[in-house]
């Protein structure tokens, strides 16, 4: 049988408020254990939530950039559960009246065809803390620094068909987050974590699949890999007459390897109910027009200009735009050096594959991009070759200075100076006499090829340093005329 | 000097009849020597309170104004108080310092009033006897036989034996005006959002309200006007225009336009309560009010509004008593479960276990719609009821309570307790203000009339208790054998 994988996904985004949701600590990454948790993080008896502003305006934010309805009306709800992570006992969240309502978020997929995904809704709540179960002798320890940190929960309608997809959209809601500056977007430490809902059914059938939920992805290869073998899974317990059973699974990308966390029958009733200490959060036109007004370029329109000013194809302008970081690069790099194209082959060329290897991302380069347009310079001025660059941006990636400096340094210049160039070319003739026969017997349609020859050795002698059109005109001109 | 009011201690002080030093271990001299007997005091802050009022000797040198400058008051158990043990009358907090002090706290600090001690209370405010007090119940200085009423029952009791000037309280149901009824005392519960709720452990959020217990009426303005704030610790407190409390006490209330509900003197009300409240609605209308008939029509279905959304409320307000941070754990835990169900069964009291499993079912798949839902409609009617009232009248009169104070475990099917406060429930219900003011004695026992008015209505309300005051001496009653 033919089956149809039919996904949606719940993505967690941690908003890049200072503060928490409902109170002052800081949300800093990676601070010892509970030094960012005040009595109210704490759930001590007394204490109350005040809601940070700024939160409401990144979900505005986030909201009018996927073309959503922005509930003027939204309401905290509170989610009962108890965990030793969550002191007040409840989740304050969203769930009847979220803050952003439907919207649609259109992905690009490779091979140019494009794909829309509805967007159920997008509610605000607060995260929980962390439960540390290693190193405490058979006890949990709790740190509550990431508890209250404001989240906005992404839900979508299950409108993917496969993993590429899936991976796709969630690629872009990382683009989309990051390039509003409201999620830092670093992914191993939790600021986007990828709920995936994953059912099949038979094609042409229209009801869904039993699905099952695989929690908290934290990068989009243990998505990708997740999805697939969930996919797998479902399909052979189907193929051999079994049924699927609604759950919770975790995926390990570690081990790759995936397991059943709890069953539907086990899972809680989470008893939502308003949040008495939290009156109805009620936003007004004319604050939203002014977050419209404020919102930054949105990625797409970054493509748009990146095709039509600057001149990049399609897939440079749609690779330079997904990330915030990687866009800012660009822009510098061209607007200081004046070469938009030779500034995207350079980021996408040589920096992405350095970095890549080093495993770190474009804000941690190495050279700036003021750098990168200074040695850009230096190849558009002529005042080196290509392949010349390549090793000033190797000296420069390990740190030796800016273009100018080591090209001085390490006289890198290039010949372009006629007399030069003739006398290395009148060497090369005279001690090549055989060859230059050869070439002068040769007809026509053969010559080119034999030039290669004469311009090795003249770029040998210089060291590389030679201009390269410099000495084929020159070369050609004392070859033709004998 | 305790029997003085605080407007005449304040006096005293300013007169040097007595300095605040001498005033507090005159009143610590009588919470060691009486409270035995009372009980309404679960921790007494003595060296806090010697403290304060020598530092407010200090103020009161360089003529401070302040009308609590001095003065003495208790804190109902229910407020933080930053390094002094807040226990909510509860076992599960019985270890619990706070890192802070409630709003309230600060407030009544800032003004330099001296803090004695915390009050004795049902535990997490969940009753109207003070018998669910984990520190024991606490007993009416009018009659020890009896119960003061509850959950304020400590500050009531300590008001009433003249062992405390005055001092704070709270009402989610009445828990304010029905001990200020059984104890002969001047009771106010402000409008919801008037004073702020931060630092105060909650019951029911949505209900909640600070307030206070004084011997009279120009007192509870002295003291409101020093808790009443806009505070942005408390997303609920309201920024509405603070009024002069005292300033209007004195105005003439004839052409006053009273609303007396009709469904507030049926069946339950005791002949005697009911006999003292008509005469004082006769006493109002010498001063000058017209008295007209109302009518609250949904006034039946309060107590069960209530006792939906309350406990639905408090199940999730108490879930952070679960052991794991502070307050009351269990011996060794087996594992997490464990400690988690028996930290919070032996933590807490059968009456709050009581009520976090019926808001617990009323909040549950399948039943929130008839429960939860449908009280949360049913609150509407309710606040309507008032709204429609007071487009005729200005403010509401009626009995605070069905009769006097009643005797310890007389009332032990807890709906024949939940029904004690069937006149104040609605009133919280509809977040509106409401007094209590004694208004007689029947069997040696006090009698409360409750005033209800509009939002943000305290002033007229206190200045018509005032006048009330002004005209009676029934504030002025004291208990037998209080020395």
């Amino acid at each position: 049988m033919q089956w149809e994988t039919v996904i949606g996904l719940e993505i967690h985004v941690q908003l890049a408020t200072k503060s928490k949701l409902f109170s002052a600590s800081s949300t800093t990454f990676g601070a010892e254990p509970n030094t960012q948790a005040s009595a109210i993080d704490l759930a001590m008896p007394g204490t109350l939530p005040s809601p940070n502003e700024e939160a409401f305006r990144f979900a505005t934010m986030f909201g009018l950039a996927i073309n959503a309805d922005i509930n003027k009306h939204s309401v905290f709800e509170r989610k009962n559960y108890f965990y030793p992570d969550l002191p007040k006992g409840y989740q304050t969240t969203q769930l009847a009246e979220p803050i952003v309502g439907a919207g649609i978020v259109t992905v690009q997929l490779e091979g140019g065809s494009t794909k829309d995904v509805r967007i159920h809704h997008a509610h605000l709540e607060e995260d929980a803390g962390k439960s540390l179960h290693e190193d405490f002798h058979g006890m949990s320890g709790i740190d509550l620094n990431r508890a209250g940190t404001p989240l906005i929960e992404v839900v979508t309608e299950p409108d993917m068909r496969n993993a590429e997809e899936a991976v796709a959209f969630a690629k872009k809601l990382h683009s989309l987050v990051t390039s509003l500056g409201i999620c830092d977007g670093e992914m191993s430490q939790g600021s986007m974590r990828f709920d995936v809902n994953i059912s099949v059914r038979p094609y042409g059938q229209e009801e869904l699949g039993t699905r099952t939920e695989t929690k908290n992805l934290n990068s989009f290869r243990f998505m990708e890999e997740a999805i697939e073998m969930e996919v797998e899974r479902q399909i052979e317990v189907l193929e051999s007459g079994g049924s699927i059973r609604q759950e919770t699974r975790l995926y390990n990308g570690d081990t790759k390897q995936a397991r059943s966390m709890r069953s539907k029958e086990e899972s809680n009733d989470y008893r939502y109910f308003p949040c008495p200490d939290l009156l109805p959060v009620v936003l007004d036109d004319a604050y939203i027009e002014r977050v419209r007004q404020q919102l930054p370029e949105l990625p797409e329109t970054k493509k748009q200009r990146y095709i039509e000013e600057l001149g990049l194809s399609a897939y440079d302008a749609d690779i330079l735009s997904g990330d915030a970081a990687t866009a800012q690069y660009f822009e510098a790099t061209a607007k200081l050096s004046g070469q938009a194209k030779l500034a995207a082959n350079w980021i996408m060329g040589d920096i992405a594959a350095r970095l890549n290897q080093e495993e770190i991302s474009i804000s941690q380069s190495p050279i700036s991009a003021e750098q990168l347009a200074g040695l850009i310079a230096r190849i558009d001025d002529g005042t080196i070759s290509s392949k010349i660059a390549k090793q000033v941006f190797e000296s420069m990636w390990a740190g030796e200075g800016d273009a100018d400096s080591i090209i001085e340094s390490k006289g890198l210049k290039q010949v372009s100076d006629t007399g030069a160039l003739e006398k290395m070319v009148d060497d090369v003739i005279a001690n090549n006499q055989a060859q230059v026969d050869n070439y002068r017997s040769a007809d026509e349609k053969k010559r080119p090829k034999m030039l290669g020859f004469f311009v090795g050795q003249i770029m040998k002698a210089s060291k590389g340093q030679a201009n390269p059109q410099a000495v084929n005109e020159i070369l050609l001109k004392k070859l033709n005329d004998q | 000097m305790h029997n003085l009011t605080i407007a005449e201690l304040a006096k005293g002080l300013r007169d040097k009849s007595f300095s605040s030093v001498e005033l507090a271990q005159h009143f610590l001299g009588r919470i060691q020597r009486l409270d035995k007997t009372y009980n309404s005091y679960i921790t007494i802050t003595e060296d806090t309170a010697l403290a304060q009022a020598k530092a407010a000797d200090e103020r009161l040198a360089n003529n401070d104004d302040s009308p609590l400058c001095g003065i003495p008051i208790a804190h109902k158990d229910i407020f933080c108080t930053t390094g002094i043990r807040t226990s909510c009358g509860s076992k599960m907090l019985d270890n619990f310092l706070a890192p802070y002090d409630a709003t309230v706290v600060e407030n009544l600090a800032t003004t330099g009033a001296v803090m004695l001690g915390k009050t004795n209370m049902d535990e997490f405010a969940m009753g109207s006897s003070n018998e669910t007090s984990y520190y024991g119940p606490v007993k009416n200085p009018w009659s020890t036989d009896c119960v003061p009423g509850g959950s304020s029952g400590g500050s009531a009791a300590a008001v009433a034996a003249r062992i405390a000037p005055g001092a704070t309280a709270t009402d989610t149901g009445g828990s304010i005006r029905q001990p200020a009824s059984l104890c002969g005392l001047t009771g106010l519960k402000p409008t919801y959002g008037r004073v702020s709720r931060w630092g105060m452990i909650a019951f029911a959020s949505s209900l909640d309200q600070a307030g206070t217990l004084t011997r009279t009426a120009e007192d509870s303005a002295i003291m409101l006007q020093a808790m009443a704030s806009f505070d942005n610790k408390d997303s609920t407190c309201i920024d509405h225009a603070i009024p002069d409390y005292c300033a209007s006490l004195n105005n003439d209330i004839s052409g006053l336009k009273i609303g007396v509900p009709k469904e507030y003197f049926g069946e339950g009300l005791n002949p005697g309560t009911e006999q003292a409240v008509r005469a004082a609605l006769e006493e109002l209308e010498k001063l000058g009010a017209s008295i007209k008939e109302v009518s609250l029509p949904h006034s039946h279905l309060a107590v069960p509004t209530y006792y939906v959304i309350a406990p639905a409320e408090c199940s999730a307000n108490l879930s952070r008593f679960d052991g794991a941070r502070y307050g009351y754990r269990c011996e060794s835990p087996k594992d997490l479960e464990d400690m988690y169900k028996r930290s919070r069964g032996e933590g807490f009291g059968d009456e709050v276990i009581r009520r976090i499993l019926v808001g617990t079912y009323a909040l549950s798949a399948g039943y929130y719609d008839a429960y939860y839902r449908k009280a949360q409609q049913t609150r509407r009617l309710i606040k309507q009821d008032f709204m429609d009232a007071f487009k005729e009248v200005d403010v509401i009169v009626g009995p605070t309570a069905t009769s006097t104070a009643f005797g310890f475990g007389a009332k032990k099917d807890p709906v024949a307790m939940y029904m004690e406060d069937i006149y104040t429930i609605a009133t919280n219900l509809a977040g509106l203000p409401g007094m209590s003011i004694p208004c007689g004695l029947v069997d040696q026992k006090p009698v409360g009339l409750q005033i209800i008015g509009q939002d943000w209505d305290e002033a007229r309300m206190l200045n018509i208790a005032h006048q009330f005051q002004r005209a009676t001496d029934f504030h002025q009653l004291a208990p037998q054998g209080i020395e």
